[in-house]
């Protein structure tokens, strides 16, 4: 690992946590080569986490109007609601390996930090959640469950109160305790090693989602499609394709639909590349370099930056990078729910979207496999606020 | 480069810590950073470290966000802050003025113009706190070109490997990071900072500078011998937050520095 993806990625970071940092790369490297290590994961993945989870056909969204054949990969199933438990379980054995009993990582959507504090609830290790302030009102019932889990919560009132403020504080208190406390970050963002250690704990997703695929239906999908918030779950789900001649999409948040004219949250549609939180990527910045306001109607969506991989796939064309609006991510949330049988988290709602407009586009026949990255119970209230509001809006 | 690299000679041979303060562009304006710069050179300062805002400045504490936050909310920028050291060379500031700040606000201005116009204005060198030797070649280059100083770190965690590559990487002077975590006002410092001190002078001659905490006259002191210089913000800041009016912040700048100068002999 050299901690490049072409010219983006590095180690920008405090001279502090230069030391953690390849200390945690150096573990990372001996527990892959360790069998009690790899068993240790499989088997939590199994029992703890619930792997593998199913892919399910879907009948009516995209057959019926474009007769493309979508195909779901259930993160949604894993125990938590979303995929941030792969990486969580993962770093949280890495931890342990490396004596550190203390734990501290930011959340958007809350759901990686319910993963988090499931993960050191069971096995034993003492977390700490930095949420902003805007995230934990509109994620409720994911602050209760962490706090249910054991977890401390810390409230980030710095900035937009969001992801990026949360990830600020973690990254703060990190530089604080570097020795005796490990940070695990969620997404396949920050500082190497965090973007391909997180990718590979996420390689799981792709893994088991191309052989079930195949089993299904003989054959590879036309299209593979996830959203980028970060870019973990699509980062996961895309390792398992690169080889192949197999399309892949990449949704990011389009927010308030307005383009390139802000209120959005897609640096890799509108961003340029600069250096954030340890990493160099797109990013949404001014002409001062100064990082600007981020929006989606999906925290974890909600973020200036996207992991450095994303961004090398965006130059070399490997991976296509569209929008969806929050608009029409209240759509797919709403069609799959009703249509389905299925309630997505508002950030999984973006990749259903995208897929549906992919679909518009392919051959009769087509086959599309979207990763719906996690469930949507905690966005029930903000989701249902939101109809409500479209509808009053309409008359 | 070279009135860095004297100020901390002659220092040096006076057996005085060299003073280094300071103070972020833009807070509380534009308009008053050149008076704040005079005022502290004016009671005893011996560098200035000249701080541009960022939305995300990651190793700071409170007191420096909310400084940095104020001048951006003013419209501080990295052009702004490089006329203010144009501006205080013209008020017949002779002190090295090194600017501090983040990468992504001075990738965005572009390294090679950075530099130059760093240069031409008369500044005399870089610190930037999150940009390690193993990402600083480029920057380097600009500096070496520019003929600018250009500051690495030290940690209390660094290994001796590093600390002595940092040493060595850095033009003008170390930046020796007193304790871990963030900017901030501390009031002891770290019980084991003369052995970390001692590691440091060991690993290379590059004059060192400590800096993250120091905010006391007796913190002064008490490094005295130990390194070539001490680095004051937050107090300072402090100080002139608290302050009522622009004559006040002058005031509150000078009393500081003063006792902080008195402690460097
Ligand atoms: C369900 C779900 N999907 C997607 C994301 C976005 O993260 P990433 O892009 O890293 O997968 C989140 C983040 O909180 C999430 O909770």
């Amino acid at each position: 690992m050299n901690g490049r993806f072409g010219e983006y990625g590095g180690q920008f970071v405090a001279e502090t946590l230069v030391g953690p940092l390849e200390e945690l790369e150096a573990e990372y490297h001996k527990a892959l080569l360790d069998p009690e290590f790899t068993e240790e994961l499989d088997r939590l993945l199994k029992m703890f986490v619930g792997r593998p989870t199913p892919i399910t056909e879907l009948h009516r969204l995209g057959v019926t109007e474009n007769g493309v054949k979508l195909w779901l990969k259930r993160e949604d199933l894993t125990h938590t609601g979303a995929h941030k438990i792969n990486n969580s379980i993962g770093q949280a054995l890495l931890a342990h390996r490396l004596g550190k009993k203390r734990i501290i990582a930011e959340t958007g959507a809350g759901q990686h930090g319910v993963a988090v504090a499931a993960a050191c609830a069971y096995l034993g290790l003492d977390a700490t959640v930095y949420m902003g302030r805007v995230d934990a009102e509109r994620q409720a019932p994911n602050v209760q469950r962490m706090k249910l889990l054991g977890a401390r919560v810390e409230l980030v009132d710095l900035g937009t109160a969001t992801l990026k403020d949360a990830i600020n504080a973690a990254i703060r208190e990190w530089i604080a305790h570097p020795d005796t406390t490990h940070y695990l970050l969620g997404s396949v963002v920050g500082p190497h090693p965090f973007p391909t250690i997180v990718r590979n704990f996420q390689s799981v997703i792709g893994r088991e989602a191309r052989a079930q695929f195949l089993e299904e239906n003989g054959r590879l999908p036309d299209v593979v499609v996830a959203c980028v918030g970060g870019g973990s779950n699509a980062a996961g789900m895309f390792s398992a394709f690169l080889d192949d001649p197999v399309r892949l999409v990449g949704v990011q948040a389009a927010g308030e639909g307005k383009g390139g004219d802000g209120g959005h949250a897609a640096p890799l549609l509108y961003g340029e590349p600069g250096v954030l939180q340890g990493t160099r990527t797109y990013l949404l910045q001014d002409d001062d370099g100064q990082i600007q306001l981020t929006h989606s109607i999906a925290p974890g969506l909600d973020y200036a930056g996207v992991g450095p991989e994303h961004s090398h796939y965006k130059d070399t064309g490997k991976v296509e990078y569209i929008s969806a609006s929050d608009d029409e991510a209240l759509d797919a949330f709403a069609a799959l729910s009703a249509h389905e049988g299925i309630v997505p988290a508002l950030e999984s709602a973006h990749a259903v979207a995208g897929a549906l407009k992919v679909a518009r586009g392919c051959e009769p026949g087509s086959t599309v496999l979207v990763n719906l990255s996690g469930r949507g119970d905690k966005d029930l209230t903000s989701a249902m606020a939101a109809l409500k509001q479209r509808e009053e809006n309409s008359r | 480069m070279k009135r860095l690299e004297q100020t901390f000679t002659d220092n040096r041979v006076k057996e005085e810590t060299t003073l280094v303060a300071y103070i972020t562009s833009g807070y509380p304006s534009l308009g008053e950073t050149v008076g704040l710069i005079r005022a502290a050179v004016d009671a005893g300062a011996d560098v200035i470290e000249l701080g541009v805002p960022f939305s995300d400045p990651l190793g700071d504490g409170p007191v420096i966000q909310a400084t940095g936050q104020a001048a951006l909310d003013t419209g501080t920028t990295t052009a702004a802050t490089i006329d203010v050291v144009a501006e205080a060379r013209a008020a017949g500031v002779e002190a090295p003025i090194v600017l501090m700040g983040y990468c992504n606000p001075f990738l965005r201005y572009g390294l090679t113009q950075l530099y130059d116009d760093a240069r031409t204005a008369g500044a005399d060198g870089f610190v930037v706190p999150d940009l390690p030797v193993s990402e600083g070649g480029p920057w380097l280059e600009r500096a070496r070109a520019a003929d600018l100083g250009q500051a690495f770190f030290a940690a209390p965690g660094s290994s001796p490997e590093r600390i002595a590559a940092s040493s060595a990487a850095s033009r003008g002077f170390l930046y020796v990071l007193a304790a871990n975590g963030v900017t901030g006002v501390r009031s002891e410092l770290d019980p084991g900072i003369d052995a970390y001190l001692e590691r440091v002078r060991a690993a290379g001659d590059t004059p060192m500078a400590v800096g993250f905490g120091i905010s006391r006259p007796e913190h002064v002191a008490a490094l005295h011998g130990r390194t070539d210089g001490v680095i004051v913000g937050s107090a300072l800041l402090r100080a002139v937050g608290e302050a009522r009016d622009a004559a006040g912040r002058r005031r509150a700048v000078t009393e500081l520095v003063s006792s902080l100068k008195a402690a460097t002999r």
